[in-house]
């Protein structure tokens, strides 16, 4: 008897103090803590007299220091609930934000921003030039992982802090006074107002960051807003609460009262939360793409995410110009995205994608180009026996290195087909692997072909453009052209728009025309479906894409 | 009794070690850094390398993360920047244990009486159902009932909530859909187990003396089938209860299972180790619990005995 007792005993024992602990922070997980009760509750309140916008991310927030941060859900956080110097309207041009008023001097090289008398942080107190300086020295103090933002920025001694050869304190920012901030630039930057809407740029209060140690960022509380909403709520890894930040400067253009983000990791469980109205929008993908095509929530957009081949311009047989022009050319783009990817995606025949950059007189930039790289599959299998008779081979087998997902697979073999099948004594072998493990072969150019892939880091062609210089960071193909090096550097600092697009497009046509170094295949679609009472949600083409900011629910 | 437990205790710690060594070096054969961002460029790259120390050899960093490791330092995580690993993982382990928990107890019951049942009305047709169900419940993936009950009970009739982590309620569906292979783990093998046990000569010895039948089987017959199912359960408490990927995702569990997948894919290393040594200090601690109550449900294993083994 004694020794069931102990049985017993032993066994409740055992089961408390493997879960005993776990209810409580199961419950503490599940209940908000107190200042946060009614961002909980106020979702089961009938809505109608109070403006919620419903949203999710894939993935819990890292951090909301933005001299850290460095991947998409703390980017679009940040994006909603800071503001800097610039800010981009719904067509994703700058406007003047925390600063009212930006100088320019002659040269083009001293930037002198104002800060607005009404920017002020959630806490009340002024947004103020010192605010800048620190946060952007904090990222190389830090080493950020965002600094190289500086680099495209053109900010005096960024390369130069970067490489150790010179300190934080010597970068380029300075406020002159509480209001004023000057900022020096290497050379004239046409993107610099473009680019200081990024969150790399936002600014933080030193006392308030300084206060709260090496937490900063990593609650709710334990950071500062000065944009138009600020959080309420985080409660790690399940979601988080942003309400409309009175203090914001332009806080009476703001419509919605308060955004729910839920953290939804599996598409299908989205949809489902969609579909039971606990949120208003969900990214799709291909295999819910027939399904709701004629729903009159569905709608496609256009991504500037772009795909290509990588040729190895040191294979000996790839080094051949006319062999990269008949792969480039002998398969049916078309075939690929709509029927292998049927999610949006559409054909790509140039490097720009297309509704990404407009000129003055708002002529898209592949207009100017066309479609480079186009021709017959007959057009692609002369150019192919022509080519092999150059690099003096019947035959060649060449590896596809590609990310081991779903899309790379079908996407290899689909490639694979049509191109053995059209360029006789071409044997595609596919390497699928992880996909750190495809940038790392990329990036120490051990493939034959790769598929990759870009984003744009800005709203600019360039972002796409100075990823072949010699050397470059983005090259990963050994490409070089010294005609194509000049030509960039040259647009890089040409303050003149207008001739420094033609000279964008000019360097497209070299680079996909003339030197066939990679191979475009297609531009990313998304499909997503949006309740019909959201109005003016903007998804703008360059990172951070969403941006609540506009949005009204007309219910 | 007490020499056993220090000795046991020096095993788990060398075996901890053992783990620790080896996850360390098969994690740095992981392709790819945590800063796979591909807008970094070399300087970069040899910045964030060395403020983490990473640009040192695989060597030294394995005996700094060793020797912080005995102070009790699990680091911080490479993603989420300043967060420590013990804030991560402490995070997320309640809704997983909370929902394993109440999945392992719910399976354990219902197992046990479909089990017993079906061992106490041998080759009956209650015996069939429940055999085919347990076959259905091991050979049907969670996540498809997972998906069912999401479908169904959660948007089609709206009884519970499909997904998210909100209160009790929120846990009820994950916790249905995760019982499931613990009912016909533990239904199937009370049934073995039972079935082998009644057909012994003690059992037959104890009705003999006139023994009631429930007394028999309680006593007698599931004591001794017990031994098995405890051997079971307790890798699989430590399984179900250190989160599952599949459960969490679909409803969506801000639990620990799905953040050790993420780590591993984003390279994140102190998470990556901190979650691999607390998932195995469970795990032992769990196998050294199972040996205990061997004991206490069978006189005859010995816990005292070392010689035997040598």
């Amino acid at each position: 008897m004694k020794k069931r007792n102990g049985f017993l005993a032993l066994t409740l024992m055992a089961a408390l103090t493997v879960t005993g602990c776990n209810f409580n922070s199961g419950e503490s997980n599940s209940q908000a803590p107190a200042p946060s009760n009614n961002g909980g509750t106020t979702t089961e309140q009938p809505k109608s007299d109070k403006k919620v916008l419903q949203v999710y991310n894939t993935d819990e927030i890292p951090s909301l220091d933005s001299a850290h941060v460095h991947e998409t859900v703390s980017f679009t956080v940040l994006n909603n609930t800071m503001d800097g110097l610039y800010r981009r309207d719904k067509n994703g041009q700058p406007y003047l934000a925390i600063a009212g008023k930006h100088d320019v001097s002659a040269d083009n090289l001293v930037h002198t921003f104002t800060i607005r008398d009404n920017a002020k942080w959630s806490d009340g107190s002024p947004v103020t030039a010192h605010d800048f300086e620190f946060s952007w020295k904090k990222v190389f103090r830090e080493a950020g992982h965002y600094s190289f933002m500086f680099e495209s920025l053109a900010v005096k001694n960024a390369v130069a802090i970067e490489k150790g050869e010179k300190q934080p304190d010597e970068l380029g920012v300075k406020a002159i006074d509480d209001k004023t901030l000057e900022v020096t630039l290497e050379y004239p930057n046409p993107l610099f107002n473009q680019l200081l809407s990024f969150p790399t740029f936002y600014p933080q209060k030193k006392e308030f960051v300084e206060s709260k140690g090496d937490k900063y960022g990593l609650e709710f509380d334990n950071a500062l807003y000065n944009g138009p909403f600020m959080l309420t709520d985080w409660k790690h890894d399940q979601g988080w609460t942003y309400v409309k930040n009175p203090n914001y400067w332009d806080a009476a253009n703001i419509k919605l009262d308060q955004i729910d983000g839920y953290v939804v990791k599996d598409v299908s469980t989205a949809l489902t939360l969609f579909e039971s109205g606990q949120l208003d929008r969900v990214e799709l993908n291909s295999s819910y793409v027939d399904q709701f095509k004629a729903d009159p929530r569905f709608h496609i957009i256009e991504t500037p995410t772009i795909y290509f081949l990588r040729f190895n311009h040191e294979h000996p047989v790839l080094k051949n110009k006319n062999v990269r022009k008949a792969i480039a050319m002998a398969w049916d783009k078309q075939g690929l995205t709509d029927v292998i990817l049927n999610d949006g995606s559409s054909p790509l025949n140039g490097l720009v994608p297309k509704n990404f950059s407009k000129d003055a007189s708002g002529k898209d930039f592949r207009e100017y180009n066309g479609d480079l790289q186009k021709g017959s599959v007959d057009e692609a299998k002369a150019l192919w026996e022509q080519g092999l008779k150059e690099a003096g081979v019947t035959e060649v087998k060449l590896g596809v290195n590609a990310a081991d997902t779903d899309r790379s697979k079908k996407i290899g073999e689909y490639l694979k087909n049509q191109l053995e099948k059209n360029l006789p004594g071409l044997t595609l072998e596919l390497k699928n692997v992880p996909s750190n493990q495809r940038l790392e072969i990329e990036k120490a150019i051990q493939y034959d072909l790769s598929l990759g892939t870009w984003g744009p880091d800005y709203a600019d062609p360039m972002t796409y453009i100075d990823m072949w210089v010699t050397g470059g960071s983005a090259n990963r193909m050994k490409y070089s052209n010294p005609k194509y090096d000049e030509l960039v550097q040259q647009a890089k600092v040409n303050t003149d728009l207008e001739k420094r697009f033609q000279q964008m497009v000019e360097l497209e046509k070299i680079l996909i025309e003339e030197d066939v170094a990679i191979a475009p295949m297609y531009q990313e679609g998304l499909a997503i479906l949006q309740k019909e009472f959201v109005k003016d949600y903007v998804y703008l083409p360059t990172a951070p894409s969403n941006n609540y900011l506009w949005v009204d629910i007309a219910k | 009794m007490g020499a056993y437990l220090l000795r046991r205790l020096g095993y788990m710690l060398v075996t901890l070690i053992v783990i620790a060594t080896a996850t360390f070096f098969l994690m740095k054969m992981l392709p790819g850094t945590p800063f796979n961002n591909d807008r970094l460029n070399e300087q970069q790259l040899a910045n964030l390398n060395a403020k983490y120390g990473l640009d040192q050899p695989v060597a030294i960093q394995y005996l700094k993360y060793m020797s912080n490791l005995v102070q009790g330092d699990l680091g911080d995580s490479y993603k989420y920047v300043g967060r420590s690993v013990t804030e991560v993982i402490s995070e997320r382990i309640g809704p997983s244990a909370l929902i394993g928990f109440q999945a392992l107890v719910l399976g354990t019951l219902i197992g046990l009486v479909l089990g017993v049942t079906s061992a106490l009305r041998h080759n009956s047709v209650l015996d069939y159902t429940s055999v085919t169900l347990a076959v259905l419940g091991m050979s049907i993936p969670s996540f498809v009932f997972a998906a069912l009950l999401q479908y169904y009970v959660g948007l089609k009739w709206g009884l519970l909530p499909p997904a998210l982590w909100k209160g009790y309620e929120y846990t009820i569906l994950p916790t249905l859909a995760l019982s499931v292979t613990v009912i016909a783990t533990v239904a199937r093998f009370i049934r073995t187990e039972m079935l082998d046990v009644i057909s012994q000569d003690y059992v037959l010895t104890a009705r003999a003396k006139g023994l009631n039948n429930g007394k028999v089987i309680i006593r007698h017959v599931l004591r001794n089938a017990l031994i098995p199912v405890v051997t079971m359960l307790g890798p699989l408490a430590i399984n179900i209860m250190t989160g599952t990927l599949v459960i969490e995702k679909i409803f969506s569990v801000p639990g620990l299972g799905e953040q050790f997948s993420l780590s591993v894919i984003v390279n994140d290393y102190s998470v990556i180790m901190g979650i691999t040594l607390f998932y195995s200090f469970l795990f032992i601690f769990m196998v050294f619990l199972v040996d205990i109550l061997y004991g206490l449900l069978d006189p005859r294993i010995n816990l005292r005995g070392g010689k035997q083994k040598g």
